[in-house]
């Protein structure tokens, strides 16, 4: 990657804003906090998938010096305690029975951890086991018990305009269709037919769970949590707290490490109604081991054929995706609607058709992993490419430069016409990894590319302050989590208003403070946040001007905009001198904002193409089945980089996971 | 009972219980929350300190041992002046970290490597980091920053 300097500040490697404070070790994650008061919570969990809880003696528990209370699902009275952003399935600890080993069942509130670790084995629950419907196929067949015995009300996540949820132990169904599948396979030359699995993952993020919550006397719910979404997670609170916006605060310092892990609402509502019960500020810290218990990637079976005319245009594909959700909704409905749009690939097929469900059972309830469905769908897709090339008797790469399609050119009717250049990406994966050159003996070499509908939903307000000093701070609702959002929404805002990046500041991530951003995920800090600070930077601009025209008494048309302030004639004024004149007063600051949303250039979904292109050589001991990579090529089609170095890292660091996916895990 | 040990550079004396580990003694008692804990069963790397230059998975080293024992946490690297040591101002040259959870902990393995060792190879460092995941970078600008530090630490050649 080239650093090109029309910028000053933009689309250079700067020194990332957190540096400092993550290699001294004196940044700080939910981990490292405690708050005056506070007491430690612990959980007990159930032991079976599919039980019913007869009897809860705390007795014992409670009477242990040191434990302030123990909480069950029946002392939730007063409590919403069903939440979910998708479906409000989940209850914030078990309610009269357990649907996953792992489920809360207590929680025992304690003067310290020691003591609350102690008092769960003085909890006696009784339970009525019943079978458990541990994959897909049981939940659907015909007879299987629900693994949620009533349907329930729809979050009211407006992110989910195509949530028709579903019956029975389906959770959500998506149907796409266009052209005629049926009739373009009867008439295809070459078809690749399989059925293809994707195994459970655990994201392992470094830090687990954790979270302190406060809800005072006065009403007012504080929360300090390592979730990637706080405005998520106040919604989901405030439904269950019953309380308005302004009285629920969610602040999320550094996180460590998510991968879609730490999206949406975890133990955040229990650990809240623990401080609510014992009216303390409580701290809940998940061990490792009890994060793989709280959430997953979906597993899934893919069922899909491809087809190809005789001149190796692919003609169709079809496809059936069973996604094992576990016991609870959390996000997998949009893993839904992403996988299914995610298995068309960066192609031109005239005739599609795919049916995706994601299906309770009784495991631990499954969510946003690493790009929602694209892990899953893309291997299957993509090796019937290849499948499909060499029946064609075409090279992979030269089957996929036919089939791609070009910048501008539609992949999914309605949606946004791919907006890279992924034939160029390919051909570039291509000649990095020198595919023209002989294979070794056991070497194997491939290129495969994919496209998601990346962005999510566009929902995302920003504040610039500008100070009287040229100082600037950028106030903005999107998380820390490693991917570099502190660094670079303060480049862009140095670069708009003209100022040293050493003099702009970045707050956040405080839902009292900050205004609303729905969410840090799918690649949508620097694309949306990046141009809501933009904006704002616009904003605060034109207000400077209307200023500097009363203070020079001229009309704005009169005033050119330089870096860093206005020219009128001779006259030149910064941004701290317009303001100083126009308030005669040091030390004021001006507030530009901007509200992105789904109108205007926004309306189409996607928000971008996310294209992934990725080239491997392995080489393969065929005796042990040892697979060890030769040469790794990742292409990221960004368009212009705003920090070229953490832009690489980001490529490099998804690509390796895939490779834990792939080869390992 | 009552511990006494070097800690980054400074004698402390505290009375500590007999189970409690290293990591909690640093984070809780002497509040340097730089030793991250993780995995709490000597996989991840992440709450690495170096007892005696050497370094030890504090989740899992019982805080007793450290009687009379020099303790280095990521909080002691940096000179008396703020100075970076090599190995933090490399991380920060390479960006070799982003979430930075597991950072602490592979900066201090990387130095016992490289106080051990001047001139490492690749193939040498990687087999030494094996015991610190990261799951954010790739790994690949952590070799590089401590190849730069290497270099560095041996006077620039």
């Amino acid at each position: 990657m080239t650093e090109r300097n029309e910028f000053a500040v933009v689309n250079h490697s700067v020194p990332r804003g957190d540096g400092m404070a993550k290699v001294t070790g004196s940044a700080v994650y939910t981990s490292d906090m405690a708050v005056e008061h506070m007491a430690w919570a612990n959980v007990l969990r159930s032991p079976f998938a599919r039980a019913r809880i007869l009897s809860i003696d705390t007795s014992l528990a409670k009477s242990q010096p040191g434990v302030i209370d123990v909480l069950t699902g029946e002392m939730l009275k007063g409590l919403h305690p069903y939440y979910g952003h998708g479906v409000k399935d989940h209850p914030l600890i078990a309610i009269g029975q357990v649907r996953f080993v792992g489920e809360p069942v207590a929680a025992v509130i304690a003067e310290d951890k020691l003591t609350a670790q102690e008092a769960l084995g003085k909890i006696a629950v009784k339970y009525e086991e019943l079978e458990a419907i541990l994959d897909v196929d049981t939940a659907l067949a015909q007879g299987t018990p629900r693994v949620h015995e009533r349907d329930f009300a729809d979050g009211a996540f407006r992110g989910f305009d195509d949530f028709p949820g579903a019956a029975g132990n389906i959770c959500q169904a998506v149907h796409i269709e266009w052209g005629n599948v049926d009739a373009a396979f009867a008439a295809a030359t070459h078809i690749a037919e399989g059925e293809f699995y994707f195994p459970m993952v655990y994201a392992y993020a470094m830090e687990p769970y954790v979270a302190i919550a406060d809800y005072d006397a006065k009403g007012q719910l504080t929360v300090y949590s390592s979730a990637q979404h706080p405005f998520m997670v106040r919604h989901d609170l405030a439904q269950v707290f019953g309380l308005p916006l302004n009285s629920v605060r969610v602040i999320v310092p550094y996180i460590g490490g998510g991968y879609g892990s730490k999206s949406y609402t975890k133990i955040e509502p229990l650990v809240a109604a623990c401080s609510w019960k014992a009216g303390r500020p409580v701290k809940l810290q998940l061990s490792v081991e009890e994060a793989f218990l709280t959430t997953r990637g979906d597993d899934a079976r893919v069922r899909i054929r491809t087809a190809a005319d005789a001149k190796g245009q692919l003609v169709a594909r079809h496809a059936t995706i069973h996604l094992n959700t576990g016991a609870y909704a959390e996000n997998s409905p949009m893993v839904c609607r992403k996988a299914a749009n995610r298995i068309v690939g960066p192609y031109r097929i005239p005739n599609v058709k795919v049916d995706c469900f994601a299906v309770y059972t009784n495991t631990v309830p499954a969510s946003s992993y690493r790009g929602l469905g694209g892990a899953q769908v893309t291997f299957p897709g993509e090796s019937q490419i290849d499948e499909l090339a060499e029946k064609s008797g075409c090279s992979s790469v030269d089957f996929r430069l036919k089939n791609l399609a070009q910048s501008g050119e539609s992949i999914h009717p309605g949606m946004r016409p791919i907006d890279a250049d992924v034939p160029g990406d390919v051909r570039e994966a291509a000649r990095m990894l020198r595919m023209d050159r002989p294979l070794a003996p056991g070497h194997g070499r491939a290129v495969c590319c994919s496209a998601s509908d990346a962005g999510a939903h566009p929902v995302t307000l920003a504040m610039v302050q500008v100070y009287a000093d040229g100082s600037v701070s950028v106030l903005s609702g999107s998380t820390e989590i490693g991917q570099g959002s502190h660094t670079v929404l303060t480049q862009i805002a140095a670069e708009e208003m003209g100022v040293p990046l050493e003099k702009v500041r970045l707050v956040g991530s405080d839902t009292a403070v900050t205004l609303f951003e729905r969410s840090t995920g799918a690649s949508r800090t620097t694309t949306l946040m990046g141009r809501a600070v933009l904006e704002a930077c616009h904003e605060a601009i034109a207000q400077c001007k209307i200023m500097a025209a009363e203070v020079l008494g001229v009309t704005a048309d009169a005033l050119v905009e330089e870096r860093g302030g206005i020219r009128c004639g001779e006259r030149r004024l910064t941004w701290p001198e317009i303001l100083e004149q126009y308030f005669q007063m040091e030390g004021c600051s001006i507030i530009g904002r901007a509200y992105l949303r789904k109108t205007g250039d926004l309306k189409l979904i996607p928000v971008f193409w996310e294209i992934g292109v990725v080239g491997v050589e392995i080489a393969l001991d065929e005796e042990t089945g040892r697979i060890t990579l030769d040469s790794l090529v990742t292409i990221g089609d960004v368009g212009l980089a705003i920090h070229p170095a953490m832009t690489e890292g980001q490529d490099l660091g998804a690509a390796t996971m895939g490779l834990g996916v792939g080869l390992f895990e | 009972m009552n511990i006494g040990f070097k800690l980054n550079g400074k004698q402390v004396n505290l009375e500590i219980e007999h189970r409690e580990t290293l990591a909690e003694v640093l984070r809780e008692r002497c509040r340097l929350t730089g030793v991250k804990v993780s995995c709490e069963a000597q996989v991840c790397g992440s709450c690495t300190v170096l007892v005696d230059d050497l370094p030890v998975s504090a989740c899992t080293y019982l805080a007793y041992e450290v009687r009379g024992k020099r303790v280095t946490t990521i909080e002691g690297l940096a000179g008396e002046s703020g100075h970076l040591h090599p190995l933090q101002q490399a991380f920060l040259d390479h960006f070799a970290f982003q979430c930075g959870f597991c950072t602490p902990g592979m900066i201090l393995a990387a130095k016992a490597l490289l106080d051990e060792r001047s001139e490492v190879t690749d193939a040498e460092t990687v087999a030494y980091m094996n015991g610190n995941l990261c799951r954010c970078t790739g790994y690949l600008p952590i070799l590089k920053a401590i190849r730069q530090a290497a270099t560095e630490l041996r006077g620039g050649k």
